[in-house]
């Protein structure tokens, strides 16, 4: 709570930015003591890595200083204060945390851990529930952080065929700067494979420990996007162009409905698992790896054509 | 035995802390940027050896000691890195060492 109040206090954008990494990660540490690694392992990845570095290209943009705020804060500050003792008040009726007795306890949290092992036989609850039970709602999602992507492309008009621009980060060029860059150049060099290696590990680990498509997209986006800090953008460009990310965000969306059609064609419901395979477990295992792998291509191609977007405006 | 493992692990542990504490005691009280780096990450490096050497301890000999000494080496390479990225940027955007801050500068005038 210190560090939110800090972030809406300070007059420093970039300040805001580092604390909202920070609050990411104090954030995701409570997660984790609160028994839930997979939202924790999410909020780490996305909110204290891509975010913080989303965030500083948007910087790069804009001024680093928040401009004087507009009159007639008295209202909005009263508005919120009324809301948020609504709220408040309105948790004091919710059973205590970890309770046994409370309802989500006594109904749905049982009957996913008695049906999970006979219907889909995965030992990871939260990736059976996200991926198969309430896999519409992570449809859902899917098509959001599309959409996301989308949007941002729209206002930053990125587009695929123009050549990029001249590398942004001069330094690099010249001989002066080389010299300074080479440490971090070598070490991220070593580590970029691994980190991808890994992402690729949390990925398919989804099913056994925490994991899955999220955490394991914006890890592969953050060792990409460490290959573009430290060789320039337009060399990570010649890599990845930005028509292979679209492709990326594209085909991730498109595999995930492509499933929940396939799921028609072969005589179940929209995003039925069970008629994918021989047996309806093991078309549940092959529906949850197919959507998985959606997820985590739309949400790596998402990210990096955001970070891209940002980096090749360049300097005005 | 699992005494001397525990006892082990828990000097390990407190003194990774006290590293720890003293490093975010530097980083408020060095008065330029050059030297609070300095104080924060090798601190912040030590911490973590002492820190996961605790717990690996307290893991045994299993999976997860191997994960923890996975991430030792990988912090072990970062952590050291960014701190020498962080120096070459201030150093190549113009803040001489022994010069304040920019923004203590600011509510210093």
């Amino acid at each position: 709570m210190i560090t939110a109040l800090a972030i809406v206090r300070t007059p420093n954008l970039f300040v805001a930015v580092m604390l909202s990494g920070v609050f990411s990660l104090l954030l995701a540490a409570n997660f984790f003591i609160l028994d839930s690694p997979d939202v924790a392992l999410t909020e780490a990845a996305v909110g204290a890595g891509i975010s913080t570095v989303l965030f500083l290209g948007a910087l790069s943009l804009t001024a680093e200083h928040e401009r004087a705020g507009s009159a007639n804060r008295f209202a909005a500050l009263t508005v919120v204060t009324a809301t948020s003792l609504v709220v408040i008040y309105a948790t004091l009726d919710k059973p205590p945390m970890g309770d046994p007795n409370a309802p989500v306890h006594q109904h749905v949290a049982p009957w996913y851990l008695k049906n999970t092992p006979e219907l889909i036989d995965v030992p990871n609850i939260v990736t059976a529930v996200l991926a198969s039970f309430r896999g519409y709602d992570t449809l859902g999602e899917v098509f959001v952080v599309f959409t996301a992507g989308i949007g941002v492309l729209f206002l930053l008009g990125a587009n695929p065929g123009k050549p990029a621009q001249p590398s942004r980060t001069p330094a690099l060029d010249s001989t002066k700067g080389l010299r300074h860059y080479l440490i971090p150049r070598v070490v991220g060099r070593l580590l970029v494979p691994f980190i991808v290696l890994f992402g690729l590990y949390v990925q398919f680990h989804g099913d056994y420990g925490p994991g899955g498509g999220f955490q394991a997209g914006a890890i592969i986006a953050a060792g990409i996007i460490l290959f573009a800090l430290i060789e320039g953008e337009d060399q990570a460009l010649r890599v990845l162009p930005q028509r292979a990310l679209m492709g990326l965000m594209v085909s991730g969306a498109l595999l995930y409905g492509s499933v929940g059609v396939a799921g028609i064609l072969l005589g179940g419901n929209f995003l039925d698992y069970s008629v994918l395979g021989s047996n309806p477990v093991a078309g549940q295992h092959i529906g949850i790896l197919l959507i998985e792998i959606g997820v985590g291509l739309t949400v790596t191609g998402v990210l990096l054509s955001v970070f891209f977007a940002f980096a090749i405006r360049g300097k005005s | 035995m699992d005494t001397l493992i525990d006892i082990a692990s828990w000097l390990l542990l407190s003194f990774g802390g006290v590293f720890v504490f003293i490093g975010g005691i530097g980083a408020l009280r060095m008065p330029d940027l050059y030297t609070r780096m300095h104080a924060a990450s090798l601190t912040d490096t030590m911490g973590t050896v002492l820190i996961i050497a605790g717990v690996m301890l307290q893991a045994g000999a299993s999976l997860a000691s191997i994960k923890l000494a996975a991430i030792l080496i990988f912090l072990l390479f970062t952590s050291p890195t960014s701190t020498n990225a962080l120096a070459s940027a201030a150093l190549l955007s113009g803040l001489r060492p022994g010069e304040a801050l920019p923004w203590r500068k600011e509510s210093e005038t």
